[in-house]
């Protein structure tokens, strides 16, 4: 056991109080919303702090379920984020792949403009985009948006495959092309089974890179039929007084399946990070 | 060894075809289109009949007062921003670092935030500052007897927004100085034990210096995301609300693009903002070289 982790009774009591006094800080607004959430429809406006709030009930939820088009909305968010996912994913393990085992030229070229290309604002993409979907009569649809999330997603999600195959040593390539494998065998039956976390967390990043997209959407979508999640749960804070509990709800069965898989996946997103990073 | 090298390279090019062929579609196409329309005096009335009219937008993006405005209060919140992110991260890594019971339960909590969608955090924040009904008020009056107009006055709107995106940044940098920390071998620590070195000198000696390189990239790409990062500023303020004073520069050029359809202008800011996040990273970058090359 290190010694210098090693806390006397009063660090101990110190270092809990103030880790608690963050939890606090870092839950206070989840657990905000899922109180308001169950607050019956007569008392949203309430000013009470309680956690369970009085008379609970799930009638936002059911309200939101059958009386607001949430479910539209959802099967849209579906529908481009799991495209944008298919479309990140197939073209980042074949990209990556290049960029980590072969010295070919323009290879630091195009590493540096894929980092470039996190530096643009935004606007420098999505105005480009916007005026030429405008223009191939491509506004106002998936199409148009799942070709803007891909253009977002795809330079991350090339960048952390190279990372990942950057990990899986040469030799087992090696071995193969002795044993008289072709290139392709060995990069599908060998090097993409290794893979398979780093391609699940990128399967996950690109599908949250949709999946809780607002602004480009606010742009590119009008047409209420198409709205994705953000934009409808947008739509109900434009009439926060009446809408506040419907927001809430929505707010929570919006973000609990992505919070659950973000916190099962962190141990694999938290190495891939920080590897990521001391490798450059 | 010429041919193999040759073969080499069209394997190489035929991995990376298809993801380039898209890239160049959606990434590169629209950088030259940008690029383009930023030399044109295209708007809504001149959609399609624009003309290039030289660096015109630039000298208007940059002699107008709004620019700098923007500017310095864009730089006042990344500083800010990374401030409390890396230091609150690095603190809350330090102490999860040391043997402690409910390790696992507090870590977990703590990146609460980062899983969150970054638009319901935003959404949900506004809620929260709402003068009479957030939480956020109702919590300073029954603590301090007093009241905070967050959402109606300029700096309030600003801090609002500081602190709706403090919450949801500190736990990247958490995580990353957790990883760093545990990379840090033990018997550096035994060795300055024997040498009877403070908790102090310790952590000047051998936790800065060696949490550094991990740190370096992660606070370039912090600051890159926090100088772009409009959702927050955006969604927290309603849009720059009260009367278009709660902007960073993209959220100001977003407005510029889609409210007032000011196409030529808004090209133009977006390569200025473009440009100046090239040069520092690239200065920060060349410049940190240096320091990890004296470290070894």
């Amino acid at each position: 056991m290190a010694r210098h982790k090693q806390l006397t009774t009063k660090g101990k009591i110190i270092t809990h109080a103030i880790l608690i006094a963050f939890t606090l800080f870092a839950i206070f607004p989840v657990v905000r919303v899922i109180s308001i959430s169950l607050r019956p429809g007569n008392r949203l406006l309430s000013r009470s702090l309680a956690i369970i709030p009085e008379g609970a009930t799930l009638e936002s939820y059911v309200t939101l379920f059958f009386q607001t088009p949430f479910l539209r909305w959802m099967a849209n968010s579906l529908v481009v984020s799991l495209l944008v996912t298919i479309v990140g994913v197939g073209l980042a393990i074949t990209a990556g792949y290049a960029f980590s085992r072969f010295k070919f030229r323009g290879r630091k070229a195009s590493l540096l403009a894929i980092i470039t290309t996190q530096m643009f604002p935004v606007t420098m993409l999505l105005l480009p985009l916007f005026i030429m979907l405008i223009k191939l009569h491509l506004y106002d649809s998936f199409g148009g948006l799942i070709i803007t999330y891909s253009a977002t997603a795809l330079p991350f999600t090339i960048w952390q495959m190279k990372g990942y195959y950057d990990t899986i040593p040469f030799s087992l390539e090696e071995a193969a092309m002795i044993d008289g494998a072709s290139p392709l065998y060995t990069f599908v039956r060998i090097i993409l089974p290794l893979a398979l976390p780093a391609i699940a967390i990128t399967a996950l990043f690109s599908f949250m890179t949709a999946w809780s997209e607002y602004l480009v959407a606010a742009v590119l979508i009008q047409n209420t039929d198409l709205f994705t999640l953000p934009l409808g749960l947008k739509s109900f804070q434009a009439n926060m007084e009446v809408a506040w509990g419907l927001y809430s709800a929505g707010a929570v069965v919006v973000s609990l399946p992505v919070v659950v898989i973000f916190i099962l996946a962190s141990r694999y997103l938290i190495s891939g990070l920080t590897l990521g990073s001391v490798k450059g | 060894m010429s041919t193999l090298t040759a073969k080499r390279n069209r394997l190489a090019y035929a991995y990376l075809s298809p993801a380039m062929f898209i890239m160049a579609l959606v990434i590169a196409y629209p950088f030259v289109y940008n690029v383009v329309i930023s030399f044109s005096n295209m708007n809504l009335t001149h959609f399609r009949d624009w003309r290039l009219i030289g660096l015109r937008n630039y000298w208007l993006v940059v002699t107008d007062y709004s620019f700098w405005y923007f500017f310095f209060k864009t730089v006042l919140w990344t500083v800010l921003n990374l401030v409390f992110h890396v230091g609150i991260g690095v603190f809350l890594a330090i102490l999860l670092d040391k043997d402690l019971r409910g390790k696992t339960v507090y870590r977990t909590l703590l990146i609460l935030p980062w899983a969150v969608p970054q638009y319901i955090t935003a959404l949900t924040w506004r809620g929260m500052f709402n003068s009479e009904y957030g939480a956020v008020n109702l919590l300073l009056e029954k603590l301090f007897h007093t009241q905070v107009l967050w959402l109606s006055s300029e700096w309030g709107a600003f801090a609002a927004c500081l602190i709706t995106n403090i919450w949801l940044g500190f736990p990247f940098m958490m995580i990353i100085a957790l990883g760093g920390l545990q990379s840090i071998p033990n018997e550096l620590y035994e060795a300055a034990e024997i040498d009877g070195a403070t908790a102090w000198q310790k952590f000047r000696n051998i936790t800065v210096p060696l949490l550094r390189p991990v740190m370096v990239p992660a606070i370039i790409l912090g600051v890159i995301w926090t100088f772009n990062n409009f959702n927050v500023v955006w969604l927290v303020s309603n849009g720059g609300e009260p009367s278009d004073k709660t902007h960073i520069l993209v959220s100001w050029v977003y407005k510029s693009a889609f409210t007032y359809f000011r196409f030529g202008y808004a090209a133009a800011f977006s390569m200025i903002i473009f440009l100046i996040l090239f040069i520092f990273s690239w200065r920060f970058i060349k410049k940190t070289q240096v320091v990890e090359n004296i470290y070894g």
